[in-house]
């Protein structure tokens, strides 16, 4: 195995070409390190991108947050303008894994890791986020919702990587929030999550919603009759009964050890419904 | 395969090794620099034995390549002395007991002077949400969080 620090983007992509799917892509390095040290993967090559340029920079665009692909949870959480624009987003990232963790684990990394439990999947998702890829061919934007396939697989093309992912800017009266079900308090892998965007109009009812689950389904899942059952309301108790059950309706999770098909079924809609409710107070806090 | 040189800053001296591309942070500080603080437990990023900081932020070196170390700041827990003084964190921890093993010790110290160098009033919620990635299998965690508490007050009063 050999260990790569190229100089550009362009020399990545070429490299990951060239390998024919036999190089890995280190950032954060908590998912790669596992999974090589188990022997799950024998990559010829690690191709590290951390030292790429913006690849640590986080940069107001357009009313939104470009966020380098190396950025690591912990200097999300400490950036003011995100955590304000994006509450949801931050609150989902800064639970994947422990202070160690946070330290050098990547939004980008979650998602390309093509987990359907990742926890700032469902945040990015609901936040419309779009990630920007290098590859041979150049570059291009993708929805983050289209990244992720089904468990470990993911949409990219050989000699394509992520190097940022875009919060767009949102309105005033617009919040959202993130959460999942864990047996404990922490270091824990979600068994059943869920991210909800609201915006609210000038009469404080929903003027649009994206409801998105966690763990319950081969990949990251947008629920848009969730989304409908709410739009034009202020949460009021039918709503929010659509809601869940719209989620509910979703849901096609697994039985595994860490939950039943029944259990998550219940609890995504739990979770969806406290979401809502949080995005919501968020929402009509701002001025 | 080709074995990588490095050079890097292990508690505040310039220091280089070489390695192979597939060794960890952990190892080659261990058995290359010859500092045996940080421990391996789980090798796998859940224990917290194995914490050091890396440019400002702890991080699970079993989980960082010894080749990411090039050009960066570490520091481990060897770092935390002042010539023979120990540092108050060591202390307390000694004067309380707040160990038994000890193998999880060096990490939970590290992680818990970064926490007080950010907050040095830390709630008990928060000095356990910040040591939730430090296992200990002997204490019950009640007298680690305690000593620091403890040792927070006195770098507050000193």
């Amino acid at each position: 195995m050999q260990y790569f620090k190229p100089q550009t983007a362009a020399e990545a992509a070429d490299i990951l070409a060239k390998s024919a799917g036999k190089a890995r892509i280190l950032a954060g390095g908590t998912d790669l390190l596992v999974q090589l040290k188990s022997g799950m993967i024998e990559p010829e090559m690690i191709v590290d991108i951390k030292h790429l340029d913006g690849m640590h920079d986080i940069t107001q665009e357009n009313g939104g947050y470009r966020i380098g692909a190396a950025v690591p949870g912990i200097k999300l959480g400490q950036h003011k303008g995100v955590v304000a624009l994006w509450p949801g987003v931050v609150e989902a990232c800064e639970l994947i894994g422990s202070t160690q963790v946070q330290g050098r684990c990547t939004m980008v990394g979650n998602l390309c890791n093509g987990s359907p439990a990742a926890d700032s999947v469902p945040a990015m998702v609901a936040a419309n986020a779009v990630v920007r890829i290098t590859g041979p061919e150049g570059t291009r934007d993708c929805p983050a919702f289209d990244i992720p396939t089904s468990p470990g697989k993911i949409s990219l093309m050989p000699g394509e990587f992520i190097t940022s992912v875009y919060l767009p800017a949102r309105p005033k009266h617009a919040s959202d929030a993130y959460l999942r079900f864990i047996p404990r308090t922490e270091m824990d892998i979600a068994v059943a999550s869920a991210g909800v965007n609201l915006e609210l109009a000038e009469d404080g009812t929903i003027r649009a919603a994206r409801v998105v689950l966690g763990a319950v389904g081969p990949k990251v899942m947008l629920v848009e009759d969730a989304a409908s059952a709410i739009i034009g309301s202020k949460l009021d108790d039918a709503a929010i009964d659509a809601l869940t059950a719209a989620c509910r309706a979703a849901a096609s999770p697994i039985d595994d050890k860490r939950g039943t098909v029944e259990f998550r079924t219940q609890v995504v809609g739990v979770l969806a419904k406290r979401a809502a409710h949080i995005a919501m107070q968020r929402a009509g806090d701002q001025t | 395969m080709k074995k990588i040189h490095v050079s890097t800053t292990v508690n505040g001296d310039e220091i280089e090794f070489i390695c192979p591309p597939g060794e960890t942070l952990l190892d080659a500080l261990r058995d290359r620099v010859g500092l045996k603080g940080a421990k391996e437990g789980c090798g796998t990023g859940d224990c917290g034995a194995c914490t050091v900081e890396m440019n400002g932020e702890i991080v699970c070196s079993c989980l960082v390549l010894g080749a990411e170390a090039e050009g960066a700041k570490i520091k481990t827990v060897e770092g935390m002395t002042t010539g023979d003084r120990l540092h108050t964190l060591q202390q307390v921890f000694i004067d309380h007991a707040a160990l038994q093993c000890g193998i999880c010790t060096p990490g939970i110290l590290v992680a818990a002077e970064t926490l007080l160098e950010r907050n040095p009033d830390p709630s008990e919620t928060e000095i356990r949400y910040w040591l939730a990635g430090n296992l200990c299998r002997c204490t019950g965690y009640d007298k680690i969080i305690r000593a620091v508490q403890i040792a927070a007050a006195e770098m507050r009063g000193a």
